[in-house]
């Protein structure tokens, strides 16, 4: 006796995972397809899934400006490589000691990282430490906020736990080894795995952060991508939400991009994310899944 | 002397660790900057702050702050669209996460399904910018999707989107499930995936349906995960994500009265008006709500379960 759903139930389920996956693709091919169509074929019949009138027009324009999408690109990479090295660094420092049974005051370590968990301190004194430590328009401003997710520290915490032995480290001991040496020629090496999937969600973090940008960040030559994407779409929000004189509004709206060169800034933004995630997703499932079941 | 002994116990087991707390130094040095020191800082909630007095040196000025904020209309507005919309997100993701991920693992073609399950995870790796521009290439005025090529061809006239607060209240959880879901489906997936085969074995034995197994088997041994997942949820419905509130409604301001919660009031109060005092004020009345409710949800699921309770 086989326990399987029938085929006909298993032809509603996949009937309704067809329409739920194209509901999570659509949106995006639909920009794609925008991206690439002729404007005035966009003002006539609205946007199409294959393109009706084929055009580069839209890069082409964007690309004109090329220098501030390179140096979107240059921050962001900088910063995403950046922030999750030196986060995957301190987060295992952190992680290594918390997983030795012998530690002490392991309780109140513990205690202090899961704290900032249940309370904060808001906005407004978090944006004054940093402008107060001189922080404002620097990479840093843009690196240190997101360096230590107390999640990451308590999942890498569980797989040292759970993967290496105590007598593994016992016996480098004896055989004299210091405890960074042990960290470094032991723990390291067999935790590639939990290094992979947390220097992915930290990877994710950096790459997608816009809110520390719009929070620090004022000088034009530190404007990531994420922030170059935001200030493109606010800037034509800003000029006809009616805020704005009309006859300068509309002088300004003839100079920025239209409906096509807009989904083409999209595209470009998100473009890294698309081509990456078929090879990545397999791996931020399986964290996923070990936070999950142990956490 | 027994006292003394402990102590200088304690000290030297301190001392033989040194190297493991050295470890510890960096990652504490940011949480003590990037957490820590703000929270000490919340005292400028009752402050009237200066720029020239900054956090400490700025005259005290007991709860005026709380008193201006919660005279603006805006503030309860805030509060409540907050709870609100986090309440309905956490009801309508739970049920569509759980019935998806029941839904992924009886499906026949393992292959289809993993293809399934990494679309749907797809919206989660967006940021809320770029989810800003494709809510946009939907609801944009003239030649957006719904206006252009869904009500134009059905005779219907034209929404302008993002100047009717209404509609918000709808888009807002669709757009919510459209990027979180596949992210809580696969950790309930994951509890399903966990669950021992003998069980169903057995009951396929007794002949139970496979509606039964899934209302008897598969629903009560995902309890704990499910229970945990909404009391994390619980725990944060005092903080609002700000990216889904402020980018997605491109911050338009008639917008405000469906979109406007805690965090983006703050937001806008302190980095757009400069009003510091009130801005911090609604941030320190945020995080303490949000300490209390965190710790009720705590104690009552202590009370049912204990095995179950985060701490």
């Amino acid at each position: 006796m086989i326990n399987r759903i029938s085929w006909s139930s298993n032809l509603l389920l996949n009937l309704l995972f067809v329409i739920a996956t194209l509901a999570c693709l659509f949106p995006v091919l639909i920009v794609v397809s925008v991206s690439l169509t002729d404007e005035n074929a966009i003002i006539r019949s609205g946007y199409r899934i294959i393109p009706e009138q084929f055009s580069w027009y839209a890069y082409e324009f964007l690309f004109k400006d090329y220098a501030k999408i390179v140096r979107g690109y240059t921050v962001s990479i900088v910063v995403t490589l950046l922030g999750t090295f030196i986060s995957l660094l301190l987060t295992s420092l952190f992680a290594y000691p918390l997983s030795r049974r012998d530690m002490p005051f392991r309780n109140p370590i513990s205690f202090f990282v899961f704290f900032t968990m249940l309370f904060n301190g808001g906005l407004v004194p978090w944006y004054l430490t940093y402008s107060a430590a001189g922080l404002k328009n620097t990479l840093a401003a843009l690196i240190i906020p997101l360096l230590i997710v107390p999640f990451n520290i308590i999942i890498m915490r569980i797989f040292f736990t759970n993967t290496i032995p105590d007598s593994l480290v016992e016996s480098a001991k004896i055989d004299g080894a210091g405890e960074f040496r042990i960290y470094g020629r032991i723990i390291l090496p067999l935790s590639l795995p939990v290094m992979a999937t947390i220097g992915l969600f930290q990877t994710l973090n950096y790459w997608n952060d816009w809110f520390n940008s719009m929070v620090f960040i004022s000088n034009n030559d530190l404007v990531s991508l994420q922030y170059l994407m935001y200030k493109v779409i606010n800037q034509i929000q800003y000029l006809t939400s009616g805020m704005v004189d009309a006859t300068i509004a509309g002088q300004e709206l003839s100079k920025i991009p239209t409906e096509t060169v807009r989904m083409a800034m999209a595209i470009v933004g998100i473009g890294p994310i698309v081509f990456v995630y078929p090879f990545v997703q397999k791996y931020f499932v399986k964290g996923l899944t070990i936070g999950a079941v142990k956490g | 002397m027994s006292i003394m002994n402990a102590v200088q116990r304690q000290y030297k087991r301190t001392i033989k660790y040194r190297v493991l707390f050295l470890m510890l130094l960096p990652a504490t040095a940011v949480l003590i900057f990037n957490n820590y020191i703000p929270m000490a800082g919340v005292i400028v909630a009752f402050k009237t702050y200066t720029f020239d007095g900054g956090i400490y040196g700025s005259p005290w000025a007991g709860f005026n702050n709380f008193k201006f904020l919660f005279q603006t209309e805006e503030a309860w507005i805030a509060t409540r669209n907050t709870v609100l919309y986090n309440g309905a997100f956490i009801i309508i993701n739970t049920v569509a996460a759980i019935t998806l991920a029941i839904a992924l693992n009886e499906l026949r073609n393992r292959r289809l399904a993993k293809f399934y399950q990494s679309s749907l995870l797809f919206p989660y790796f967006l940021s809320f910018v770029a989810v800003s521009y494709l809510a946009y290439a939907f609801l944009g005025g003239g030649t957006g999707f719904i206006n252009k090529s869904i009500l134009e061809p059905l005779g219907l006239s034209p929404v302008s989107w993002y100047s009717e607060p209404a509609h918000w209240i709808y888009i807002l959880p669709i757009v919510n499930l459209w990027k979180g879901v596949g992210y809580t489906m696969i950790v309930y997936l994951a509890s399903i995936v966990a669950i021992d085969p003998e069980y169903y074995e057995a009951a396929l034995i007794d002949g139970a349906s496979k509606r039964q197994q899934i209302m008897k088997i598969t629903i009560p041994l995902m309890m704990p995960v499910i229970i945990i997942m909404i009391i994390l949820q619980i725990g944060r419905i005092f903080n609002a994500d700000f990216g889904l509130f402020y980018q997605v409604p491109l911050n338009s301001g008639p917008l405000y009265p469906t979109t406007n919660v805690i965090d983006t009031f703050v937001y806008r109060s302190f980095l757009l008006n400069g009003n510091v005092g009130m801005s911090a004020a609604a941030g320190f009345y945020q995080a303490m709500v949000g300490l209390v409710i965190v710790y009720l949800t705590n104690y009552t699921v202590r009370k049912i379960s204990k095995e179950n309770a985060l701490f």
